[in-house]
Order: structure tokens, then sequence, then C-alpha cells
């Protein structure tokens, strides 16, 4: 019995997710009114499945004393050079977002090519209530390029 | 519109099937005993938001408090909390109960941090570094708040699995996590690609449990002994005392699938590896980071970063764990239930909070909870079971790992009701029985 209810439960708790989810797609989509915004934000979503959700989660929210949040954040809205630097280098300092600090370590991604980065940082920028300029592949090539560790 | 209908096709078949893989773990693990008469489930309306098994209930005795970690009840029925950060420069509160509320009447201790125990006429707290000690009058409370003696100093703490929770012997002696700052011991910490280091050097300072005197002052590694080693990381740990050993609860490691996506699938990567409970003796190795235990295959397996494919057995030389929980659940409260006040079948069994999972997105998040694992003469015995659930506040919460409420400290009082705190809201939990 217990059981049964249980998986009801997550049915429709799945189902009313992912009605959201798609929801907020269709919205993002209409807003972006560029064909490469529109493709560069699909890719990303598919970059930031791979390498970002289990820590940053579904949300973008993070998870509290842990992983940082990515939604209305400087670090995420604001200098696409650093916020680029991030992902080639890693964060590893302690961090203090809106009261909350977030202590662990990310790990250096500069195994992602830079059209994945621009990808990725494009789609973050502009999900999860986020509304930010794109991030283009020669913006990470260019930072790549001159980028200390 | 085509892409959205199949994802609500498919969407709850994905649920499904790892609502099953998570249902199918609970018959996993060295403790399955098919005889033991079947669990009690939790029903709603124990009290408080949660649910419990009949004749329980619970009451929220105080709330707001801060970051509450770990929890002591004296004798008295006194209540000593640790904050994670202190809060006005205080880092422990002491409350005291009257009817159905516990109030603050004092906080002191200038740090945060997590653990905290009463043994022998002191108040034992810990920072994130070191562990501090209160001399107690004969009421179990603090005489001089503003000058602790420092027991153990300079332990590693570096922004990963900082924690040092504590526990003591009835033998003179503190038992200190040190966990692992890092997942699995790899060149690069997290980073795909980056191989594990053979002969872990995190071994040598963290990744274990220490052992050092209760009454000596400014003690240091050297000072101490590595009473067990190959352990990520712990934060549930209690001492047996019907067998006088010391048991504990590993946080296992993360992200296999992003790191081996080859390898794991996501739904494998959400469940595995187990969350392992460890009875430890002088000397034992549980294996970390070169092995992790498979709770469906019922095995050690070797890790990937050392060579791993998920199939290939490993830790050789590790111990087995004596009770395994399905992944990521993060297991922060371990209680030994000594009392009498709860039924008979929970006398001398573990109460475990599971402080809820972040690991296992994008599938959903699980635990929040305190689970029932029963014991027999000092050894796990029968499937464990959810004691108290409802922390999370909804269906929905837990599986987005918005949890409203996190179980994290559990205490007995000294009446036999079992505390239970909450360390992102800062409640605390007072659970009873009534026949």
């Amino acid at each position: 019995m217990h059981l049964k209810k249980y998986a009801l439960l997550l049915l429709a708790l799945v189902l009313s997710t992912a009605a959201l989810q798609a929801q907020t797609k269709h919205k993002t989509i209409k807003k972006g009114a560029a064909i490469g915004l529109k493709t560069s934000m699909n890719a990303g979503q598919k970059v930031f499945s791979q390498y970002c959700v289990s820590c940053h989660q579904a949300d973008a929210l993070g998870v509290p004393h842990m992983n940082p949040p990515l939604v209305k954040t400087t670090y995420v809205l604001g200098d696409k050079t650093k916020l680029i630097k991030i992902v080639l280098n890693g964060f590893n300092e302690d961090v203090e977002i809106n009261g909350e600090t977030y202590s662990n370590s990310m790990p250096s991604h500069d195994f992602l090519k830079d059209q994945e980065i621009a990808d990725v940082l494009t789609f973050v920028r502009n999900s999860f209530g986020n509304k930010a300029s794109a991030v283009t592949m020669a913006q990470v090539k260019t930072v790549r390029a001159t980028n200390k560790k | 519109m085509k892409n959205r209908k199949l994802l609500s096709l498919l969407l709850p078949v994905a649920a499904i099937t790892s609502f099953i893989l998570f249902n199918a773990c609970k018959d996993g693990g060295p403790t399955t005993n098919k005889e033991t008469p079947t669990a009690t489930t939790p029903i709603a309306g124990g009290g408080a938001g949660l649910k419990l098994p009949s004749g329980f209930s619970a009451a929220v005795i105080a709330e707001k408090l801060g970051g509450t970690r770990e929890i002591a009840v004296t004798q008295q029925g006194n209540i000593y909390v640790k904050l994670s950060r202190a809060k006005n420069g205080k880092g422990i509160l002491f409350l005291q109960q009257e009817g159905d509320k516990a109030t603050v009447k004092n906080s002191f201790g200038t740090f945060g941090g997590t653990g905290v125990f009463v043994k022998n006429g002191y108040l034992y707290a810990s920072s994130d570094e070191e562990v501090f000690r209160f001399k107690l009058n004969d009421k179990n409370e603090v005489i001089n708040p503003d000058q602790p003696e420092k027991i153990v100093t300079g332990l590693i703490s570096r922004r990963e699995h900082e924690p040092k929770a504590i526990t003591l012997d009835n033998d003179g002696n503190l038992y200190v996590n040190i966990g692992a700052y890092s997942n699995s011991c790899q060149v690069d910490d997290r980073k795909k690609g980056s191989p594990g280091r053979k002969g872990c050097p995190i071994l040598d300072s963290a990744g274990g449990i220490w052992q050092f005197k209760a009454d000596k002052l400014n003690q240091h590694y050297g000072d101490g002994v590595r009473y067990a080693t190959g352990l990520r990381n712990v934060v549930g740990m209690d001492w047996n005392q019907q067998n006088n050993q010391l048991f504990v609860m590993q946080h296992g490691r993360d992200q296999l699938h992003d790191l081996y996506p080859d390898l794991y699938t996501v739904q494998q990567s959400a469940i595995l590896p187990a969350e392992c409970m460890y009875a430890l003796k002088k000397g034992d190795n549980a294996g970390w980071p070169y092995m992790y235990y498979d709770q469906e295959q019922h095995k050690k397996i070797l890790a990937p970063e050392y060579g791993g494919d998920g199939k290939k057995e490993g830790g050789q030389d590790a111990i087995d764990p004596v009770a395994a929980f399905p992944g990521h659940l993060a297991p922060n409260g371990l209680l030994f239930y000594t009392g009498d006040q709860f039924p008979e079948k929970y006398k001398n069994g573990a109460f475990i909070a599971f402080h809820g999972s972040w690991n296992r997105a994008p599938e959903p998040q699980a635990g929040y909870f305190v689970v029932f694992q029963p014991f027999k003469d000092g050894k796990p015995a029968g499937e464990w079971e959810i004691f108290a659930d409802g922390f999370s506040g909804s269906a929905a919460n837990t599986a987005s790992g918005r949890a409203e409420h996190r179980p994290c400290g559990l205490a007995q009082g000294p009446d036999g009701s079992l505390y239970v705190t909450d360390d992102s809201q800062g409640t605390i939990y007072k659970i009873t029985y009534k026949k």
C-alpha cells in the first residue's frame, strides 16, 4: 500500500517537474531571438547536464555550505573573463554569496572545448532566471590563450 | 510538442525504475536477515510535521537556533548543542527544558564546529581544527565557560570534510574523525581524467579516526594514534556499550558517473556506493580511496581511479562494513539506544540521522530522515527501517534536495527520549513514546 502511494506521488512529482521544465524552456527560447543563441543554449544545456548538474543541481541553486548557486550572483552575471577562468582553472577558495559560505573545491574543466565552455556559460547566464549576454567561442579562446593559473 | 510528449512518457518510467532500485537497496547489505519481523512503517501525524511509528510522537522544543550540529543531553535533562558557525561569537548553546520547550540559558565557546559530548564531568566540543573541554559542576553545568582546556590542536581542515566529529570510550580515550580533504585522492580532486594517487598521502594525516587521551592538554598528531584509516569522512560515530567498540558511519565517495560516464549510469551513480557502517578495532583499514562498497553486488569494488571498472573487486586488506545503506544519504548522526522508554526492539539498536543527499542529481535526491537499524549482541541484525520521516516538508522538497529541515545530531535523554537536531533551520526535535 505504502509502496504504491509513494510511487504515485513520485510519478506526479516528476510529471509536474517535466511540465514546468518544458514551460521554462519554451519561454527562454522565445526570448532568444538569434538562432545562434538558441543553438548555443541547447548545446550548453547538454554540457550543463554532463558536467555541472551533480554539484550545482538541476535548479542551479547549489548545495548549502558546499556548492555555490549559479543564480543571481555576480560570479555568473558579471565579468566574463573571470567566469571563463573559473571554468578553466576551477575554484579553490571559500566563497560568500548572499551571506552563505561555500567551501567545496571545483575542479578545472580545461578539458572542455572552447565552444563547449562558451555554450555552457551562455546557457547558465540565460537560464534559471538569469539574463546576461552570451559568451562566445572567441572570448573563451582569448582567455585560454592568456590564462595564468 | 513531440519532445514534450516523449518526456512525459519516459520520465515516469525513469522515476519508477529509480524508485525500485532505491528500495531494492534495502534488501542488500551485510545485515540482511529476511526472517526478522517486517519493519513498521512510519505514519503521518507524529507531531512537529514528522511521520513516526505508531505510539511515538515528536515535538519541536526549540527552533531557529542556527546551524545546530551535534547535541548532548545531560542527566539533568539539559541540552548542549554545537553550532556550525559561532553566532554572536558563541558556538555552543546551553538549553534548559520546561514542558515541551527548551530555552537557551547560556551560550559560550568562541568557535564554530560540529562535535559535542558530555562525559566524566566534562563537556567536550570541537572546532574544525581543535578539541576543547569545559569542566562541569555536579549538575553538569559548565563552571567557567570562558576558559576551556585545549585537548587537541592543529588538526587538518582543508575545505572538504572539515567537521571533527568526536566521541569517548570508557577508558579515558577521545576519538576524533579527521575527514579526507578529497573525494577519491585523485591528483586533481574531482577532475575528470585525473588519476588516483597510489599510496594516497592524505591518509597520513586525514581519512581516518584518531585516538587521543581525553585528559591530556595540547595534543598534536604525534600524541595521538591513527586508530583506523581508509575512512573518507565520518560524522556519525558512537561507542557501543554492549561490546565496548567504536562504530562509525562513513560518507561514501561522490561522482562515479561524472568522472566515469562510460562505467556508471546516472542511475547507478545516484545509489552507489553504499553509505557504510563500520565496527572498528584499532588498526583497521576501511579501504578508501582504493575501493568502495557496492550494496547491490555485496562486494568491495576497486575504485575506478585505481583501475576499477565497477565489477573488479578491491580492498583485499580492508574490513567489510557491518551494514550498508543507499548512496549519498549522508549519515551525520549515530546513536545506540540504551534507554527504557522505547519498545524493547529499539534497545541497543542504532538510530542514524541521514542529512540527505545532493550527489544524486539529476536523479531525485533522497534521505532527510532518521533510520533505525536493529542490533543483536552488538551486531546489526535485520533490515533497517525509516524511523522518522518528513523533515524535508514534502516529497517534492526531498526530490529537489530543497529540504526544509535536515536531520544531523542525535542524543538520548535521561528518560530515554530521543533528540534530533536540524542544522538547516536550527530546530531541536524531541521524540517520545507512549504505550
